[in-house]
């Protein structure tokens, strides 16, 4: 059967309904000289396919960072992805990226969540974990917004140390919901613990902190969770690069009551900033708030095992205003990468390469500390794959001096004295690729 | 249906077993019938106060939720804690095992604007 949404005889019956006399007629609003004139409409000739791929590749190289390497960071990371996550994923069984509702035709998209809540759990420490939100600002929004559910209360503590876009969003978020949200002061580059005392009180929901945290230090979240004691119903709220949980110790393991975090360095590309996955962990006795799908493991009437979408009255199609979250849905492809980028890894290689993301910045740091015009930030070189340095050289020339030089860097964000940088080193690059660079960076020695 | 002759009824499906100035409160055979089956109940806390009508919980079946309405205004003096691990006492003994509240009742003359069995049984026809 042809689909076809409008006849002619269509038209001039709704024409008439709206005594109207052409389609043209109803543009009379727009003034003549933005209208498209068909007459003198001058589009150039069509191109042959091996035409049109010659001229996109022109136009493609003329983008020189695109071949750059890159050094940026701040929760997104040039990890390598393994062909196989693109062969796999690609595979025309998976790949669709709508959640599953029929548990009868759909049990290899929900094992795969299932597999991939698993694993989130594994890496955070938690209890329970959802099928994954849009984005790792988004998930620490939603961590927000759900311990004030959980507890009623209506101030967040957000250390000054969290990504900078990440508290954009929690402040977006909670623009008209009468939420105050407080910011911890922060010292040599970590949350500035001795302020905790007059920060947290009795109304405070969640405290937010990150480690390794957005100048790539590592915290420690025991720090935070300590005053769960004093505060009996204040959550704590985790945030984390999954791949570092594979070097450090979890949120769960310390008391942590929610993780979240961007999972795009579980396989997945740059890809100019999206899409990526929010991943969304915690202990078991928020699981009713929890925002998001969540997939469980059960048996069908034969006693064989079977996966379903479970605790679906959390969700706003059935709990409707009193739901904690709007969120109905999840990033079903880029879960599916993480989960096939985490089994390839395994226990052994996902730690590998924080490991090698961790020597590599090591040996980073070490060398550009010898630079005249370059230095550390911190004193403190508690850090996996990121850093900051300071120069006396304005960053914003050295930034598009370097994207022309081979090296996409970026400044850190927030920094009006123009003289950090914040640095990332994945394991895509090698002690060579880095020398290379304190070879470009010193020439700034000498100016 | 059934629908005991020793209790008073809200239009929003809950009973109500007064023992002199305490009372017991759960939801009507019919109301679990019609929610099919219980999975979680949602339980106030002990010593929280409500107003007549106020929603003191809320009832999760499996594809459905439903707010808990109280009878009469009072305050909390028990849970039904086996509803935590067995919410599906509400389905097998509503009026019995599947109590969900234990109320003091603070304004008494509120049971009067409750529903006879015979008013509830007419209600759900």
């Amino acid at each position: 059967m042809s689909y076809i949404p409008i006849t002619d005889n269509d038209v001039v019956e709704m024409l008439k309904v709206i005594k109207a006399k052409s389609i043209d007629e109803l543009f009379d609003i727009v003034p003549e000289k933005f209208r498209l004139d068909y007459e003198n409409f001058n589009v150039p000739e069509g191109y042959s396919e091996q035409e049109v791929f010659s001229l996109l590749n022109d136009i493609g190289n003329t983008n020189y960072a695109a071949k750059n390497k890159t050094f940026l960071g701040g929760g997104a990371y040039d990890h390598y992805v393994p062909k196989i996550v693109d062969f796999l994923a690609s595979r025309s069984e998976f790949y669709t990226a709508y959640t599953p509702y029929q548990p009868e035709v759909s049990q290899g998209t929900l094992q795969y969540l299932y597999e991939f809540q698993t694993m989130i759990c594994e890496l955070s420490g938690m209890d329970i974990s959802n099928a994954s939100l849009y984005d790792g600002a988004s998930a620490v929004a939603e961590a927000c917004s759900m311990a004030i559910a959980v507890n009623s209360k209506r101030k967040i503590l957000v250390s000054s140390t969290l990504n900078p876009n990440y508290l954009a969003v929690i402040r977006t978020y909670f623009s008209y919901n009468n939420v105050e949200i407080n910011i911890l002061d922060s010292k040599n580059g970590l949350s500035d613990i001795d302020k905790l005392d007059t920060a947290v009180d009795d109304e405070t929901a969640c405290i937010v902190a990150q480690s390794p945290n957005y100048y790539g230090l590592l915290e420690d979240w025991n720090d935070f969770t300590k005053y769960k004691e004093k505060y009996s119903d204040l959550l704590i709220v985790g945030v984390s690069d999954p791949q570092a949980l594979s070097l450090i110790k979890s949120p769960g393991e310390c008391d942590c009551d929610v993780y979240v975090g961007e999972g795009q360095s579980l396989g997945n590309y740059l890809s100019f900033g999206g899409p990526y996955i929010g991943l969304f962990a915690e202990k078991q006795k928020y699981a009713r708030k929890m925002p998001g799908r969540i997939i469980g493991r059960t048996e069908d009437v034969d006693g064989k095992e079977g996966f379903v979408m479970t605790l679906q009255t959390r969700e706003q199609h059935i709990r409707r205003e009193r739901a904690t979250s709007n969120i109905c849905t999840n990033q079903g492809l880029i879960a599916l990468r993480c989960t096939i980028y985490t089994v390839l890894m395994g226990k052994k290689g996902l730690p590998g390469i924080a490991e090698i993301c961790f020597q590599n910045i090591q040996y980073m740091a070490q060398e550009i500390s010898k630079l005249d015009k370059f230095s550390l930030k911190f004193k403190n070189t508690s850090f996996i794959k990121e850093f900051v340095i300071h120069t006396e050289h304005p960053v914003s020339e050295l930034v598009s001096n370097a994207s022309k030089n081979g090296y996409n860097i970026s400044p850190l964000q927030g920094d009006e004295t123009d003289s950090l940088i914040l640095l990332a080193l994945t394991e895509k690059y090698n002690r060579a690729n880095i020398d290379d660079f304190i070879s470009y960076l010193s020439q700034y020695n000498c100016s | 249906m059934n629908t005991p002759d020793n209790l008073k009824y809200t239009k929003e499906h809950e009973w109500l077993k007064i023992e002199g100035n305490v009372a017991y409160v759960g939801i009507t055979d019919f109301a679990q019938g019609e929610l099919g089956d219980i999975v979680f109940v949602e339980l106030p806390n002990l010593n929280d106060t409500f107003t007549q009508n106020d929603i003191f919980g809320t009832i999760e079946a499996v594809k459905t939720l439903a707010d808990l309405y109280i009878p009469v205004s009072g305050s909390i003096i028990a849970i039904n804690n086996n509803l935590e691990s067995e919410p599906e006492l509400i389905n097998s003994d509503p009026y019995g095992e599947g109590w969900i509240v234990k109320i003091e009742i603070s304004n008494i003359p509120e049971i009067d604007a409750l529903l006879s069995d015979v008013d509830y049984s007419n209600l759900i026809g």
